[in-house]
Protein backbone atom coordinates (compact mmCIF):
# COMPACT_ATOMS: atom_id res chain seq x y z
CA UNK A 1 0.00 0.00 0.00
CA UNK A 2 1.60 3.14 -0.98
CA UNK A 3 -1.14 5.60 1.10
CA UNK A 4 -0.96 6.12 4.66
CA UNK A 5 -4.38 6.42 4.65
CA UNK A 6 -7.73 6.81 2.82
CA UNK A 7 -7.42 10.73 3.22
CA UNK A 8 -4.10 10.60 2.20
CA UNK A 9 -5.38 8.86 -1.08
CA UNK A 10 -8.35 11.52 -1.39
CA UNK A 11 -6.23 14.47 -1.14
CA UNK A 12 -3.40 13.33 -3.87
CA UNK A 13 -0.79 15.41 -2.29
CA UNK A 14 -3.07 18.19 -2.48
CA UNK A 15 -3.96 17.38 -6.50
CA UNK A 16 -7.01 16.17 -5.40
CA UNK A 17 -9.40 18.22 -7.46
CA UNK A 18 -7.35 18.09 -10.50
CA UNK A 19 -7.03 14.13 -10.49
CA UNK A 20 -10.38 13.49 -9.30
CA UNK A 21 -12.14 16.19 -11.61
CA UNK A 22 -10.20 14.00 -14.71
CA UNK A 23 -11.62 10.97 -13.27
CA UNK A 24 -15.24 11.81 -12.70
CA UNK A 25 -16.06 13.64 -15.79
CA UNK A 26 -14.78 10.81 -17.72
CA UNK A 27 -17.05 8.51 -15.57
CA UNK A 28 -19.90 10.36 -15.92
CA UNK A 29 -19.40 11.01 -19.68
CA UNK A 30 -18.79 7.21 -19.78
CA UNK A 31 -21.82 6.38 -18.21
CA UNK A 32 -24.32 8.94 -20.28
CA UNK A 33 -22.85 7.40 -23.35
CA UNK A 34 -23.85 3.89 -22.34
CA UNK A 35 -27.24 5.25 -20.94
CA UNK A 36 -27.59 7.08 -24.37
CA UNK A 37 -26.94 4.28 -26.43
CA UNK A 38 -29.33 2.15 -24.28
CA UNK A 39 -31.99 4.72 -24.70
CA UNK A 40 -31.63 4.63 -28.28
CA UNK A 41 -31.77 1.00 -28.75
CA UNK A 42 -35.06 1.24 -26.69
CA UNK A 43 -36.07 3.88 -29.29
CA UNK A 44 -35.65 1.95 -32.03
CA UNK A 45 -37.31 -1.19 -30.70
CA UNK A 46 -40.16 1.14 -30.19
CA UNK A 47 -39.98 2.45 -33.63
CA UNK A 48 -40.14 -1.09 -35.27
CA UNK A 49 -43.12 -2.18 -32.84
CA UNK A 50 -44.86 1.32 -33.75
CA UNK A 51 -44.59 0.15 -37.53
CA UNK A 52 -46.27 -2.69 -36.78
CA UNK A 53 -49.25 -1.16 -35.89
CA UNK A 54 -49.01 0.93 -38.71
CA UNK A 55 -49.41 -2.51 -41.12
CA UNK A 56 -51.67 -4.18 -39.11
CA UNK A 57 -54.63 -1.68 -39.48
CA UNK B 1 -13.25 -24.43 -39.05
CA UNK B 2 -14.34 -21.56 -42.72
CA UNK B 3 -16.08 -18.99 -41.39
CA UNK B 4 -17.97 -16.78 -44.12
CA UNK B 5 -17.32 -13.58 -43.56
CA UNK B 6 -19.25 -11.62 -46.04
CA UNK B 7 -22.35 -12.72 -44.62
CA UNK B 8 -21.37 -10.53 -41.67
CA UNK B 9 -21.50 -7.85 -44.29
CA UNK B 10 -25.16 -7.54 -44.31
CA UNK B 11 -26.30 -5.75 -41.59
CA UNK B 12 -29.67 -8.06 -40.37
CA UNK B 13 -26.53 -10.65 -40.04
CA UNK B 14 -24.02 -8.38 -38.34
CA UNK B 15 -26.95 -7.25 -35.89
CA UNK B 16 -26.72 -10.71 -34.16
CA UNK B 17 -23.00 -10.95 -33.79
CA UNK B 18 -23.13 -7.68 -32.66
CA UNK B 19 -25.34 -8.55 -30.15
CA UNK B 20 -23.45 -11.72 -28.69
CA UNK B 21 -19.84 -9.90 -28.79
CA UNK B 22 -20.89 -6.80 -26.52
CA UNK B 23 -21.08 -8.47 -23.28
CA UNK B 24 -18.06 -9.93 -23.85
CA UNK B 25 -16.36 -6.41 -24.89
CA UNK B 26 -18.10 -4.96 -21.78
CA UNK B 27 -17.08 -7.52 -19.35
CA UNK B 28 -13.37 -8.05 -20.68
CA UNK B 29 -13.21 -3.63 -19.89
CA UNK B 30 -14.57 -3.66 -17.21
CA UNK B 31 -12.46 -5.94 -15.61
CA UNK B 32 -9.31 -4.34 -17.31
CA UNK B 33 -10.70 -0.95 -16.26
CA UNK B 34 -10.66 -1.84 -12.53
CA UNK B 35 -7.32 -3.31 -12.58
CA UNK B 36 -5.74 -0.34 -14.89
CA UNK B 37 -6.97 1.65 -12.10
CA UNK B 38 -5.84 -0.44 -9.91
CA UNK B 39 -2.54 -0.36 -11.43
CA UNK B 40 -2.12 3.42 -11.19
CA UNK B 41 -3.73 4.33 -8.08
CA UNK B 42 -2.44 1.75 -6.08
CA UNK B 43 0.85 0.34 -7.01
CA UNK B 44 2.43 3.06 -9.16
CA UNK B 45 4.38 5.56 -7.13
CA UNK B 46 4.29 8.90 -7.57
CA UNK B 47 6.24 10.76 -9.93
CA UNK B 48 9.72 12.14 -8.95
CA UNK B 49 8.47 15.41 -10.52
CA UNK B 50 4.92 15.23 -11.17
CA UNK B 51 3.65 13.97 -7.59
CA UNK B 52 0.59 12.24 -7.85
CA UNK B 53 -1.35 14.41 -10.41
CA UNK B 54 0.31 12.77 -13.43
CA UNK B 55 -2.04 10.23 -12.59
CA UNK B 56 -4.33 11.85 -14.82
CA UNK B 57 -2.26 10.73 -17.88
CA UNK B 58 -3.23 6.88 -17.54
CA UNK B 59 -7.22 8.02 -18.85
CA UNK B 60 -5.52 11.54 -21.14
CA UNK B 61 -2.67 9.44 -23.30
CA UNK B 62 -4.99 6.54 -23.94
CA UNK B 63 -8.62 8.76 -25.04
CA UNK B 64 -6.03 10.78 -26.68
CA UNK B 65 -4.27 7.87 -28.59
CA UNK B 66 -8.06 6.66 -29.24
CA UNK B 67 -9.47 9.67 -30.56
CA UNK B 68 -6.95 9.72 -33.44
CA UNK B 69 -7.65 5.60 -34.04
CA UNK B 70 -11.28 6.21 -34.09
CA UNK B 71 -11.44 8.96 -36.80
CA UNK B 72 -8.70 6.76 -39.46
CA UNK B 73 -11.16 3.70 -38.35
CA UNK B 74 -14.27 5.90 -39.03
CA UNK B 75 -11.97 7.12 -42.43
CA UNK B 76 -11.59 3.81 -43.40
CA UNK B 77 -15.08 2.42 -42.70
CA UNK B 78 -16.45 5.85 -44.59
CA UNK B 79 -14.20 4.59 -47.66
CA UNK B 80 -15.15 1.28 -47.65
CA UNK B 81 -18.34 2.60 -47.72
CA UNK B 82 -18.15 4.59 -50.59
CA UNK B 83 -16.18 2.52 -53.01
CA UNK B 84 -18.00 -0.96 -52.59
CA UNK B 85 -21.59 0.87 -51.77
CA UNK B 86 -21.77 -1.91 -48.23
CA UNK B 87 -24.20 -0.21 -46.17
CA UNK B 88 -22.92 -1.69 -42.87
CA UNK B 89 -19.53 0.18 -43.48
CA UNK B 90 -21.06 3.47 -43.74
CA UNK B 91 -23.72 2.83 -40.20
CA UNK B 92 -20.28 1.50 -38.85
CA UNK B 93 -18.54 4.74 -39.58
CA UNK B 94 -21.76 7.16 -38.18
CA UNK B 95 -21.92 4.70 -35.24
CA UNK B 96 -18.03 5.44 -34.39
CA UNK B 97 -18.21 9.35 -34.66
CA UNK B 98 -19.97 10.25 -31.28
CA UNK B 99 -17.45 7.80 -29.39
CA UNK B 100 -14.35 9.66 -31.13
CA UNK B 101 -15.68 12.69 -30.42
CA UNK B 102 -16.58 11.86 -26.71
CA UNK B 103 -13.03 10.77 -26.37
CA UNK B 104 -11.61 13.86 -28.00
CA UNK B 105 -13.26 15.67 -25.26
CA UNK B 106 -12.20 13.70 -22.67
CA UNK B 107 -8.81 14.15 -23.72
CA UNK B 108 -9.21 17.99 -23.84
CA UNK B 109 -11.05 18.12 -20.63
CA UNK B 110 -8.10 15.58 -18.82
CA UNK B 111 -5.09 17.54 -21.13
CA UNK B 112 -6.64 21.05 -19.22
CA UNK B 113 -6.81 19.84 -15.57
CA UNK B 114 -2.99 17.94 -16.47
CA UNK B 115 -2.08 21.10 -17.49
CA UNK B 116 -3.22 23.52 -14.67
CA UNK B 117 -0.58 21.92 -11.88
CA UNK B 118 2.22 20.98 -15.08
CA UNK B 119 2.36 24.71 -16.36
CA UNK B 120 0.14 26.74 -14.37
CA UNK B 121 -2.68 27.10 -17.37
CA UNK B 122 -5.41 25.60 -18.02
CA UNK B 123 -4.56 25.44 -21.42
CA UNK B 124 -1.26 25.65 -23.33
CA UNK B 125 -1.30 26.27 -27.27
CA UNK B 126 0.97 22.48 -27.54
CA UNK B 127 0.97 21.23 -30.74
CA UNK B 128 -0.56 17.93 -29.59
CA UNK B 129 -3.53 19.92 -27.71
CA UNK B 130 -4.29 22.10 -30.45
CA UNK B 131 -4.52 19.15 -32.42
CA UNK B 132 -6.83 17.58 -30.35
CA UNK B 133 -8.92 20.21 -30.12
CA UNK B 134 -8.97 20.21 -34.56
CA UNK B 135 -9.62 16.75 -34.19
CA UNK B 136 -12.65 17.38 -32.34
CA UNK B 137 -13.71 19.96 -34.46
CA UNK B 138 -13.65 17.58 -37.64
CA UNK B 139 -15.82 15.20 -35.29
CA UNK B 140 -18.63 17.66 -34.57
CA UNK B 141 -18.17 18.65 -38.35
CA UNK B 142 -19.06 14.79 -39.32
CA UNK B 143 -22.10 14.40 -36.66
CA UNK B 144 -23.62 17.37 -37.44
CA UNK B 145 -23.49 16.77 -41.72
CA UNK B 146 -25.12 13.32 -41.14
CA UNK B 147 -27.12 14.90 -38.70
CA UNK B 148 -28.87 17.76 -40.89
CA UNK B 149 -29.51 15.59 -43.78
CA UNK B 150 -32.55 13.93 -44.09
CA UNK B 151 -32.12 10.65 -46.68
CA UNK B 152 -30.06 8.23 -44.84
CA UNK B 153 -28.03 7.41 -47.82
CA UNK B 154 -26.92 11.03 -49.01
CA UNK B 155 -26.14 11.62 -45.45
CA UNK B 156 -24.06 8.29 -45.23
CA UNK B 157 -22.35 9.12 -48.48
CA UNK B 158 -21.79 12.83 -47.65
CA UNK B 159 -20.22 12.54 -44.55
CA UNK B 160 -18.13 9.53 -45.27
CA UNK B 161 -16.87 12.04 -48.08
CA UNK B 162 -16.34 14.65 -45.64
CA UNK B 163 -14.36 11.45 -43.29
CA UNK B 164 -12.12 10.61 -46.39
CA UNK B 165 -11.12 14.33 -46.97
CA UNK B 166 -10.82 14.98 -43.27
CA UNK B 167 -8.48 12.09 -43.11
CA UNK B 168 -6.17 13.21 -46.07
CA UNK B 169 -5.98 16.59 -43.99
CA UNK B 170 -5.04 15.70 -40.66
CA UNK B 171 -1.24 15.21 -41.28
CA UNK B 172 -1.23 18.50 -43.16
CA UNK B 173 -2.89 20.16 -39.91
CA UNK B 174 -1.25 18.24 -37.55
CA UNK B 175 2.28 18.80 -39.51
CA UNK B 176 1.23 22.77 -39.90
CA UNK B 177 -0.03 23.02 -36.16
CA UNK B 178 3.56 21.72 -35.07
CA UNK B 179 5.46 23.90 -37.35
CA UNK B 180 3.59 26.65 -36.02
CA UNK B 181 4.15 25.91 -32.96
CA UNK B 182 7.97 25.32 -33.18
CA UNK B 183 7.86 28.90 -35.31
CA UNK B 184 6.49 30.58 -31.59
CA UNK B 185 8.62 28.49 -29.09
CA UNK B 186 5.54 27.62 -27.68
CA UNK B 187 5.60 24.79 -25.03
CA UNK B 188 6.17 21.20 -25.68
CA UNK B 189 4.75 18.18 -23.42
CA UNK B 190 7.69 16.12 -21.97
CA UNK B 191 7.50 14.19 -19.80
CA UNK B 192 9.55 14.19 -17.13
CA UNK B 193 13.26 13.60 -18.02
CA UNK B 194 13.13 10.12 -15.93
CA UNK B 195 12.15 7.58 -17.74
CA UNK B 196 8.63 6.03 -16.90
CA UNK B 197 7.81 3.53 -13.74
CA UNK B 198 7.47 -0.09 -15.09
CA UNK B 199 3.89 0.11 -13.08
CA UNK B 200 2.92 3.58 -14.71
CA UNK B 201 3.19 1.86 -17.94
CA UNK B 202 1.26 -0.91 -17.19
CA UNK B 203 -1.61 1.45 -15.87
CA UNK B 204 -1.53 3.08 -19.06
CA UNK B 205 -1.31 0.11 -21.42
CA UNK B 206 -4.28 -1.43 -19.21
CA UNK B 207 -6.35 1.90 -19.51
CA UNK B 208 -6.09 1.79 -23.17
CA UNK B 209 -7.11 -1.86 -23.46
CA UNK B 210 -9.95 -1.37 -21.48
CA UNK B 211 -11.39 1.91 -23.51
CA UNK B 212 -10.40 -0.02 -26.50
CA UNK B 213 -12.82 -2.63 -25.56
CA UNK B 214 -15.51 0.25 -24.47
CA UNK B 215 -15.41 1.98 -27.46
CA UNK B 216 -15.67 -1.47 -29.53
CA UNK B 217 -18.60 -2.13 -26.91
CA UNK B 218 -20.08 1.03 -27.49
CA UNK B 219 -19.88 1.31 -31.16
CA UNK B 220 -21.44 -2.11 -31.60
CA UNK B 221 -24.42 -1.09 -29.57
CA UNK B 222 -24.93 2.43 -31.52
CA UNK B 223 -24.53 0.01 -34.68
CA UNK B 224 -27.13 -2.09 -33.73
CA UNK B 225 -30.00 0.65 -33.30
CA UNK B 226 -29.08 2.45 -36.68
CA UNK B 227 -29.58 -1.47 -38.10
CA UNK B 228 -32.61 -1.56 -36.81
CA UNK B 229 -33.85 2.27 -37.49
CA UNK B 230 -33.11 1.64 -40.60
CA UNK B 231 -34.62 -1.88 -41.31
CA UNK B 232 -38.08 -0.87 -38.88
CA UNK B 233 -40.09 -1.40 -42.09
CA UNK B 234 -38.72 -5.42 -42.87
CA UNK B 235 -40.09 -8.75 -41.80
CA UNK B 236 -36.77 -8.99 -39.98
CA UNK B 237 -36.63 -6.20 -37.43
CA UNK B 238 -40.40 -7.20 -36.35
CA UNK B 239 -39.00 -10.79 -35.92
CA UNK B 240 -35.93 -9.09 -33.66
CA UNK B 241 -38.18 -6.53 -31.70
CA UNK B 242 -40.57 -9.22 -30.74
CA UNK C 1 -9.75 24.56 -71.80
CA UNK C 2 -12.13 26.26 -73.88
CA UNK C 3 -14.94 24.87 -71.61
CA UNK C 4 -13.31 26.19 -68.59
CA UNK C 5 -12.95 29.58 -69.99
CA UNK C 6 -16.71 29.36 -70.84
CA UNK C 7 -17.98 28.38 -67.40
CA UNK C 8 -15.72 30.62 -65.63
CA UNK C 9 -16.75 33.62 -68.10
CA UNK C 10 -20.56 32.80 -67.76
CA UNK C 11 -20.43 32.60 -64.17
CA UNK C 12 -18.47 35.78 -64.03
CA UNK C 13 -21.01 37.02 -65.71
CA UNK C 14 -23.97 36.28 -63.76
CA UNK C 15 -21.80 37.93 -60.78
CA UNK C 16 -21.59 40.77 -62.46
CA UNK C 17 -25.30 40.59 -62.42
CA UNK C 18 -25.68 40.39 -58.80
CA UNK C 19 -22.80 42.76 -58.20
CA UNK C 20 -24.33 43.94 -54.51
CA UNK C 21 -23.23 40.57 -53.23
CA UNK C 22 -19.88 40.85 -54.07
CA UNK C 23 -20.02 44.01 -52.46
CA UNK C 24 -21.04 42.62 -49.32
CA UNK C 25 -18.63 40.10 -49.00
CA UNK C 26 -15.97 43.00 -49.62
CA UNK C 27 -17.29 45.10 -46.90
CA UNK C 28 -18.00 42.39 -44.71
CA UNK C 29 -14.18 41.87 -44.54
CA UNK C 30 -13.32 45.24 -44.61
CA UNK C 31 -15.80 45.66 -41.22
CA UNK C 32 -14.15 42.59 -39.58
CA UNK C 33 -10.73 43.37 -39.79
CA UNK C 34 -11.62 47.40 -38.27
CA UNK C 35 -13.57 45.99 -35.66
CA UNK C 36 -10.40 44.20 -34.04
CA UNK C 37 -8.34 47.57 -33.00
CA UNK C 38 -11.72 48.88 -31.42
CA UNK C 39 -11.61 45.86 -29.30
CA UNK C 40 -8.00 45.21 -28.07
CA UNK C 41 -7.36 49.01 -28.16
CA UNK C 42 -4.71 50.80 -30.59
CA UNK C 43 -1.31 50.39 -29.38
CA UNK C 44 0.57 50.18 -33.13
CA UNK C 45 2.85 47.36 -31.79
CA UNK C 46 0.06 45.29 -30.61
CA UNK C 47 -1.51 45.96 -33.95
CA UNK C 48 1.65 45.57 -36.10
CA UNK C 49 2.14 42.05 -34.75
CA UNK C 50 -1.67 41.30 -34.94
CA UNK C 51 -2.48 42.10 -38.25
CA UNK C 52 -1.10 39.52 -40.80
CA UNK C 53 -3.63 37.23 -38.14
CA UNK C 54 -6.27 39.66 -38.71
CA UNK C 55 -6.23 39.95 -42.31
CA UNK C 56 -6.10 35.84 -43.01
CA UNK C 57 -8.57 35.07 -40.31
CA UNK C 58 -11.01 38.07 -41.99
CA UNK C 59 -10.77 36.81 -45.12
CA UNK C 60 -11.11 32.85 -43.86
CA UNK C 61 -14.75 33.88 -42.78
CA UNK C 62 -15.52 36.26 -45.81
CA UNK C 63 -14.87 33.72 -47.87
CA UNK C 64 -17.47 31.29 -46.24
CA UNK C 65 -19.91 34.54 -46.69
CA UNK C 66 -20.50 33.43 -50.48
CA UNK C 67 -19.82 30.13 -50.60
CA UNK C 68 -23.40 28.79 -50.48
CA UNK C 69 -23.94 30.75 -53.36
CA UNK C 70 -21.59 28.48 -55.08
CA UNK C 71 -23.85 25.55 -56.68
CA UNK C 72 -27.49 27.32 -55.27
CA UNK C 73 -28.03 29.00 -57.51
CA UNK C 74 -27.26 26.63 -60.59
CA UNK C 75 -28.91 24.16 -57.98
CA UNK C 76 -32.61 26.09 -58.34
CA UNK C 77 -32.66 26.74 -61.63
CA UNK C 78 -31.83 23.61 -62.57
CA UNK C 79 -28.76 24.33 -64.68
CA UNK C 80 -26.49 22.39 -62.16
CA UNK C 81 -28.47 19.21 -63.02
CA UNK C 82 -27.56 19.73 -66.56
CA UNK C 83 -23.60 19.78 -65.73
CA UNK C 84 -23.87 16.70 -64.11
CA UNK C 85 -25.86 15.01 -67.42
CA UNK C 86 -23.74 16.75 -69.85
CA UNK C 87 -20.76 14.83 -71.45
CA UNK C 88 -17.86 16.87 -70.62
CA UNK C 89 -15.96 16.53 -67.35
CA UNK C 90 -17.72 17.48 -64.21
CA UNK C 91 -14.66 18.20 -62.65
CA UNK C 92 -13.68 20.97 -65.33
CA UNK C 93 -16.87 22.63 -64.98
CA UNK C 94 -16.30 22.49 -60.91
CA UNK C 95 -12.89 23.91 -61.70
CA UNK C 96 -14.04 26.61 -63.76
CA UNK C 97 -16.34 27.33 -60.98
CA UNK C 98 -13.98 27.58 -58.01
CA UNK C 99 -12.32 30.18 -60.36
CA UNK C 100 -14.59 32.43 -60.67
CA UNK C 101 -15.94 32.17 -57.21
CA UNK C 102 -12.36 33.31 -56.23
CA UNK C 103 -12.14 35.87 -58.85
CA UNK C 104 -15.47 37.45 -57.58
CA UNK C 105 -14.86 36.66 -53.82
CA UNK C 106 -11.23 36.01 -53.09
CA UNK C 107 -9.43 38.28 -55.64
CA UNK C 108 -11.05 41.35 -54.19
CA UNK C 109 -9.91 40.87 -50.70
CA UNK C 110 -6.33 40.46 -51.68
CA UNK C 111 -6.62 43.77 -53.22
CA UNK C 112 -8.22 45.22 -50.62
CA UNK C 113 -6.08 43.69 -47.90
CA UNK C 114 -3.04 46.39 -48.53
CA UNK C 115 -4.81 49.16 -47.55
CA UNK C 116 -6.22 47.45 -44.38
CA UNK C 117 -3.03 46.66 -43.92
CA UNK C 118 -1.92 50.15 -43.59
CA UNK C 119 -4.23 50.68 -40.64
CA UNK C 120 -2.19 48.23 -38.84
CA UNK C 121 0.91 49.92 -39.82
CA UNK C 122 2.09 46.91 -41.35
CA UNK C 123 5.71 47.83 -43.08
CA UNK C 124 6.08 47.51 -46.81
CA UNK C 125 7.49 44.15 -46.94
CA UNK C 126 5.33 42.72 -45.36
CA UNK C 127 2.57 44.02 -46.75
CA UNK C 128 4.30 42.45 -50.21
CA UNK C 129 4.14 38.76 -48.37
CA UNK C 130 0.71 39.02 -47.27
CA UNK C 131 -0.36 39.77 -50.86
CA UNK C 132 1.79 37.02 -52.06
CA UNK C 133 0.58 34.63 -49.47
CA UNK C 134 -3.03 35.57 -49.76
CA UNK C 135 -2.81 35.19 -53.54
CA UNK C 136 -1.81 31.68 -52.61
CA UNK C 137 -4.07 31.29 -50.41
CA UNK C 138 -7.68 32.44 -50.98
CA UNK C 139 -7.80 29.91 -53.92
CA UNK C 140 -6.93 27.55 -51.74
CA UNK C 141 -10.20 28.42 -49.44
CA UNK C 142 -12.69 28.80 -52.54
CA UNK C 143 -11.41 25.29 -53.31
CA UNK C 144 -12.09 23.68 -50.01
CA UNK C 145 -14.84 25.57 -49.60
CA UNK C 146 -16.45 24.05 -52.92
CA UNK C 147 -16.41 20.42 -51.68
CA UNK C 148 -18.06 21.81 -48.31
CA UNK C 149 -20.63 23.68 -50.48
CA UNK C 150 -21.56 20.68 -52.92
CA UNK C 151 -21.63 18.51 -49.66
CA UNK C 152 -24.16 21.11 -47.81
CA UNK C 153 -26.17 21.48 -50.89
CA UNK C 154 -29.94 22.59 -50.63
CA UNK C 155 -29.80 21.92 -46.61
CA UNK C 156 -31.74 23.26 -43.97
CA UNK C 157 -29.23 25.98 -42.34
CA UNK C 158 -26.70 24.95 -44.98
CA UNK C 159 -24.71 28.41 -44.27
CA UNK C 160 -23.17 27.94 -40.82
CA UNK C 161 -22.70 24.46 -40.96
CA UNK C 162 -20.67 25.00 -44.34
CA UNK C 163 -18.42 26.95 -42.01
CA UNK C 164 -18.08 24.11 -39.22
CA UNK C 165 -17.16 21.71 -42.11
CA UNK C 166 -15.08 23.99 -44.21
CA UNK C 167 -12.73 25.93 -41.15
CA UNK C 168 -10.98 23.59 -39.62
CA UNK C 169 -9.51 21.94 -42.88
CA UNK C 170 -8.45 25.79 -43.89
CA UNK C 171 -6.09 25.80 -40.69
CA UNK C 172 -2.70 24.80 -42.36
CA UNK C 173 -3.61 27.82 -45.05
CA UNK C 174 -3.81 30.03 -41.95
CA UNK C 175 -0.87 28.79 -40.31
CA UNK C 176 0.87 29.11 -43.55
CA UNK C 177 0.09 32.29 -44.64
CA UNK C 178 0.89 34.55 -41.54
CA UNK C 179 3.47 32.43 -40.62
CA UNK C 180 5.20 34.05 -44.00
CA UNK C 181 4.49 37.29 -43.27
CA UNK C 182 5.61 36.70 -39.56
CA UNK C 183 9.15 35.36 -40.75
CA UNK C 184 9.50 38.61 -42.57
CA UNK C 185 8.98 40.48 -39.37
CA UNK C 186 11.63 38.82 -37.84
CA UNK C 187 13.99 38.57 -40.67
CA UNK C 188 13.85 35.39 -41.49
CA UNK C 189 13.51 34.01 -45.05
CA UNK C 190 9.56 33.48 -46.18
CA UNK C 191 10.48 30.35 -49.01
CA UNK C 192 9.59 27.74 -46.68
CA UNK C 193 6.01 29.24 -45.77
CA UNK C 194 5.47 30.24 -49.18
CA UNK C 195 6.31 27.18 -50.85
CA UNK C 196 4.45 24.90 -48.55
CA UNK C 197 1.50 27.57 -49.37
CA UNK C 198 2.46 26.76 -52.90
CA UNK C 199 2.66 22.82 -52.69
CA UNK C 200 -1.04 22.97 -50.76
CA UNK C 201 -2.25 25.06 -53.72
CA UNK C 202 -1.14 22.71 -56.22
CA UNK C 203 -2.78 19.40 -54.16
CA UNK C 204 -5.81 21.18 -54.10
CA UNK C 205 -5.85 22.44 -57.43
CA UNK C 206 -5.20 18.34 -58.12
CA UNK C 207 -8.00 16.69 -56.02
CA UNK C 208 -10.67 19.41 -54.68
CA UNK C 209 -11.98 19.68 -58.33
CA UNK C 210 -12.59 15.70 -58.68
CA UNK C 211 -13.66 15.62 -55.00
CA UNK C 212 -16.35 18.24 -55.17
CA UNK C 213 -17.87 16.72 -58.56
CA UNK C 214 -18.24 13.68 -56.11
CA UNK C 215 -19.74 15.43 -53.78
CA UNK C 216 -22.54 17.44 -56.30
CA UNK C 217 -23.01 13.89 -57.40
CA UNK C 218 -23.88 12.42 -54.12
CA UNK C 219 -25.66 15.62 -53.24
CA UNK C 220 -27.82 15.20 -56.58
CA UNK C 221 -28.85 11.72 -56.19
Amino acid sequence: MIWASWNDFWAMGGYGLYVWGSYSVVALVLLLEVRAAGQRQRRAIAQVHEHKEDTDI
Amino acid sequence: MAINWFKYAAPTNFYGLAGKLIPWFAGFSLVLFAAGMYIGFFVAPADAQQGEFYRIIFIHVPTSILSMVLYMVMAGYAALGLIFNTRLSAMMASAIAPTGALFAFISLWTGALWGKPMWGAWWVWDARLTSELILLFLYLGFISLHASIDDPRRADRASALLAIVGSVNVPIIYFSVKWWNTLHQGSTIKFSGTSMHVAMQQAMFTMLAALWLYALAVVLARVRSIILERERHTHWAQEVAA
Amino acid sequence: MKLLVLVIRRDLMLAMRRRADVLTTLFFFVMVVSLFPLGVGPEMDMLRKMAAGVLWVAALLSSMLSLGRLFATDYLDGTLEQMLLAPQSLSMLVLGKMIAHWMVSGLPLVLMAPVLGLQFDMSVQALGILIVGLLLGTPILSMIGAIGAALTLGLRGGGVLLSLLVLPLCIPVLIFGTGAVEAIANGQSVASHLSLLGAVLVLALVFTPWVTAQALRISME
